[in-house]
């Protein structure tokens, strides 16, 4: 029992972490529609840039790495990095598609991703650094020492900014101006038009809190894993996530990524061995798609109807 | 200066399409299949780094290789197979005599050029990946999986392990963890295991990690359950840096884990941060700067600005290093080729193939190169296109790789009756009628 136990809650604080990049896609698709391809590339480009901000810094300001110092003003210059490129993706990539079909804005978010991968690495290089925040990944002592059950330190601490972040844009989306703009431009872009809202600048901010969370996600996935290339493909583990929780829903990321995160680690365990290991990387896009069968807007996703 | 030397290559290789026929004949051409972005952008730079600033020190140092001087030409595959192949067909008929030799750093493109190689008479070496029982020459007289295949590595760690054991009658009732990228690379240990497990008493756990393996908290909690005595490691790419995190956070001894040759570079642990102290790699190169040939390659290309990696700490690194030892054995099997054929000219694709045949680095030869306990000692022959099968292992301590073992072989009676038995089954499959060495 205490075995399952520890496979159960591993998988559901892993689950918290693909939310958190579900949430990026999330984001940008409530707000304009578009799925957003190059969420993956986002996190990359965000998580190298805080990395090769903390690395060049000594050199600039005399803060040494490693020191708080160094750490929050890479954080800062990163996060503004991010909002560069939000706000350029505005300007120069969606503002002349607007009201283009959605195969076309989904098409240019794959143009994004490349571009974006060649840009990180070819500011910062392509090798791998480690980053370390802080936080020590070992198991909790005192859940080892009474129930001997092993449960990541680091992964329970990363759910809890995780969790504090959802909270934070749950309530930004309900009950803030700028919230119900989101809303409403995802709902429709030209009858937001009508009524005045900015389009322009709902897509600009949003792809800046995308930029954010991509940074959050970048920075917690970066010091599991290491700063490198692979970080873009925590978007093949938020992609499950989203059909089952829904494209639409912040609520939806969540439990989709914790459904998902516990059934591909109990499925590893317990099937894989049946069927030669190794499911965890396919498991999970079965599982989606047999909740597609059931409920093809996912868990909170918006019903669409359509009059004809 | 990556971008430069770039352009420098280039200019090099279009000279040789534009100087007139005499110079043009004087220049070796080499077609590498870089990958220098992508997922393996990182491995692919320090990899083809070390073995192009080699080609540079011996421009700079020796004028060529006998008066022949040696020009290359990069080709981004972003180890991707259909880029390669695109790249292999690309180069195959640069140069003043074609492509001289095919080298992709993939095991995915070795399969796939494999009978182009053949057909096109351009010999293909793969150190350390491809397909293992190409190293029977007489199947495969144009493919050189050289200094150890995975078959032999899977045995050299299982003697190494045996040593830490106090002798391989110690590994009788012992329980092996065989933590694999589920990929053919990864399934390539499984024959070998099951039978060295067979052979010495020992069982084998074989869990498998879905690529890229950016996550194994099942994996490493079944390890947990099973509580093997040695792990072994047999990844690629972020699925190493997670497996030793993941290993530290569900408690397994970072010490009881053995990582093959692409899970020992400064990659695969500097990102596992505290977590990698202790962890232990086997390879076919050391990491370090105190070799003669890398202080060559500082004096005669890095000290001019020349070298080919934009960040200069990485020379030295593993998989620099490991670049550097691509670099001596294409050079050798050119100047072994020259000797035969003639020096002072480029080599041809099928005197090259002659080169790689009968080249032989011994320990005086490793000594005049610099590169003594920088590499095994290889000789090929017609039959055994291996050659070596030594490894060393070592240990990171946080910083830096400590060598931690002799040079260490495989069960090499065992290894090779295994490869003869699958390349006859090929040679039976594809109606190839093995070449009499005894001829050649």
């Amino acid at each position: 029992m205490t075995f399952f136990l520890e496979v159960l809650i591993g998988g559901l604080l892993s689950g918290v972490l693909y939310a958190l990049v579900a949430l990026g896609f999330v984001l940008i698709f409530k707000a304009s529609g578009v799925f957003n391809f190059a969420q993956g590339a986002m996190v990359f480009f965000a998580a190298l840039t805080f990395v090769g901000f903390t690395e060049v810094l000594p050199g600039w300001t005399g803060l040494a790495q490693g020191t708080a110092g160094n750490f929050w003003l890479a954080f800062i210059l990163a996060l503004s990095s991010m909002i560069v490129l939000g706000i350029a993706t505005e300007r120069v990539v969606l503002r002349p598609l607007v009201n283009q079909p959605p195969i076309t804005l989904f098409m240019v978010t794959i143009g994004l991703t490349f571009f974006i991968e060649g840009v990180a690495q070819g500011i910062w290089g392509s090798h791998v650094r480690g980053l370390n925040l802080g936080i020590e990944d070992v198991p909790v002592m005192f859940l080892l020492d009474n129930f001997d059950m092993i449960i990541s330190q680091f992964d329970l601490i990363a759910a809890g900014i995780a969790l504090v972040l959802f909270v934070t844009l749950a309530l930004l989306f309900q009950y803030t101006k700028v919230g119900r703009a989101l809303r409403a431009v995802a709902d429709d872009h030209q009858a937001a038009l009508s009524v005045g809202i900015p389009l322009k600048h709902i897509w600009a901010i949003v792809w800046s809190v995308a930029g954010f969370v991509a940074l959050i996600a970048g920075l917690i996935w970066g010091a599991r894993n290491g700063v490198q290339f692979a970080l873009t493909f925590t978007a093949l583990k938020a992609l499950p996530v989203l059909i089952l929780g829904g494209f639409t829903s912040v609520p939806g990321a969540i439990i989709g990524g914790l459904i998902i995160g516990a059934s591909e680690k109990l499925a590893e365990v317990y099937l894989g061995p049946f069927v030669g290991g190794g499911i965890e990387g396919w498991f999970p896009y079965i599982l989606a798609m047999l909740f597609l069968l059931v409920r093809p807007e996912g868990l909170f996703g918006e019903k669409h109807i359509d009059r004809v | 200066m990556k971008l430069r030397n770039t352009l420098m290559a280039v200019a090099a290789v279009a000279t040789v399409f534009t100087a007139g026929h005499a110079v043009a004949q004087q220049e070796q051409y080499i077609g590498l299949p870089s990958y220098r972005v992508g997922p393996f952008g990182a491995s692919g730079a320090a990899l083809y780094g070390g073995w192009i600033d080699y080609m540079a020190m011996i421009n700079a140092r020796d004028g060529g290789v006998n008066g022949v001087t040696l020009t290359w030409e990069e080709c981004e595959t972003e180890y991707n197979n259909a880029r390669g192949v695109e790249c292999y067909e690309r180069m195959k008929n640069r140069g003043p005599t074609g492509n001289s030799v095919f080298q992709p750093l993939s095991t995915g493109i070795t399969y796939s050029v494999l009978d182009r190689v053949a057909e096109d008479k351009i010999p293909m070496v793969t150190i350390g990946y491809g397909r293992t029982d190409a190293a029977d020459g007489t199947v495969f007289p144009w493919v050189f999986p050289m200094i150890s295949t995975y078959w032999n590595q899977a045995s050299a760690i299982m003697n190494y392990i045996g040593e830490k054991e106090g002798g391989m009658q110690n590994l009788r009732g012992k329980k092996i963890g065989l933590l694999y990228h589920d990929s053919a690379y990864g399934a390539e240990s499984h024959a070998v295991m099951d039978r060295l497990a067979e052979m010495h008493g020992f069982s084998v756990v074989k869990i498998a990690v879905a690529s890229p393996g950016n996550e194994q908290q099942a994996q490493w909690l079944q390890i947990r359950r099973e509580r093997p005595d040695y792990v072994i490691l047999w990844g690629w790419g972020v699925m190493n840096p997670t497996a030793i995190r993941t290993a530290s956070r569900t408690g397994y001894p970072v010490e009881k884990i053995v990582g093959v040759w692409w899970s020992g570079a400064e990659e695969d642990v500097v990102p596992a941060g505290e977590a990698a102290k202790g962890y232990t790699a086997a390879g076919f190169n050391p990491a370090g700067t105190d070799f003669g040939v890398i202080q060559d390659i500082m004096s005669h290309v890095y000290a001019h600005n020349r070298g080919n990696m934009s960040d200069r700490s990485r020379v030295g690194s593993v998989l620099y290093n490991r670049g550097v030892v691509h670099g001596i054995i294409t050079v050798e099997a050119i100047r072994t080729a020259q000797e035969q054929f003639g020096t002072g000219r480029p080599m041809t694709g099928e005197e090259m193939r002659w080169g790689f045949e009968n080249l032989n680095i011994d320990e005086a030869r490793l000594v005049a190169l610099g590169a003594d306990g920088f590499m095994p000692n290889l000789q090929i022959t017609c039959e055994d296109h291996e050659g070596s099968g030594l490894l060393k292992f070592q240990q990171w301590d946080g910083e830096k790789w400590t060598v931690v073992s002799d040079w260490i072989s495989g069960d090499r009676e065992l290894v090779r009756g295994m490869i003869q038995e699958s390349a006859a089954a090929y040679a039976a499959e594809k109606g190839i009628t093995p070449r009499d060495c005894s001829a050649q």
